[in-house]
């Protein structure tokens, strides 16, 4: 699924409702194999944070004109030292360079704004697709 | 009626603020911990917030942002927010958004305290 920038090959696929208890449990779920796939504390550390912000971002910017029923749809591959993760949502996306920097000054005040820029951060890479309702997300351990 | 996230325990004239969650991530409980503090600084005329992040492993943009509205409402009432105990990859989100140009952050509880003293003195 995905374009050819966001596609991930022989990704597991998973449709991903807005509960917590489901978030958490997909997201421990491909963080024990990365971590059995040899990533320790740092980089699990990094790979929760990106994951969560993106999951985020998708049910509550994504989503916020449709149903809290309406599900993502997560993909992931984990193998020895590299993480690839997509959330696929299914509102009608955004621009994501059109986002402002949340690191100025006058945007250090400003509760919201940090959800992409901590996901670039501390993912190797971070890309979207031309509509903005997909990211793929990757952590090369170095 | 839902059981709070906090722990809310006076130091002097401080209120101290604790989590029972290891991880600040859920929307949901975001909100009520925000709610829960903005209560705490609006009934009282000067707050003195030390909020103590002891046992968290993980928080989120969303949690950075109740901490920036807390922040907020506290110097709108001429008050002082200061966090201690964060773990230091937590302390690094907090580095790489700037936020720690943003808020007072003490590496231990006494340093916060020590602070918080010295303004009142």
């Amino acid at each position: 699924m995905g374009d050819s920038i966001t596609c991930i090959p022989d990704a597991e696929t998973v449709e991903l409702f807005n509960d917590r208890r489901a978030i958490s449990e997909l997201i421990d779920q491909i963080l024990s194999l990365a971590f059995d796939a040899g990533l320790k504390d740092a980089a699990i550390f990094a790979v929760r944070l990106a994951i969560e912000e993106a999951i985020t971002n998708a049910f509550v910017h994504g989503h916020s004109q449709l149903g809290n029923d309406v599900p993502v749809t997560v993909e992931y591959k984990v193998s020895k030292g590299d993480i690839q993760i997509a959330i696929e949502d299914q509102g009608p996306g955004f621009t994501p360079e059109a986002l402002p920097d949340p690191t100025l000054v006058e945007n250090l005040s400003k509760p919201f704004g940090r959800g992409v820029m901590l996901m670039k951060a501390y993912m190797t890479e971070v890309l979207f697709n031309a509509r903005g309702n997909r990211v793929k997300m990757r952590y090369l351990a170095s | 009626m839902s059981d709070s996230r906090l722990k809310v325990s006076k130091i002097n004239e401080i209120t101290q603020v604790e989590f029972i969650d290891r991880n600040i991530l859920d929307e949901a409980n975001i909100q009520a911990i925000s709610d829960e503090i903005t209560a705490i600084i609006e009934q009282e005329s000067c707050p003195q917030l030390l909020v103590n992040f002891a046992n968290v492993d993980h928080l989120s943009s969303a949690a950075l942002g109740a901490l920036i509205t807390i922040n907020n409402k506290t110097n709108e009432k001429d008050g002082t927010l200061r966090l201690a105990n964060i773990d230091p990859q937590i302390y690094e989100v907090f580095v790489i958004t700037r936020l720690n140009k943003l808020f007072k952050i003490h590496e231990t509880l006494n340093e916060a305290v020590d602070e918080f003293n010295a303004a009142a003195n």
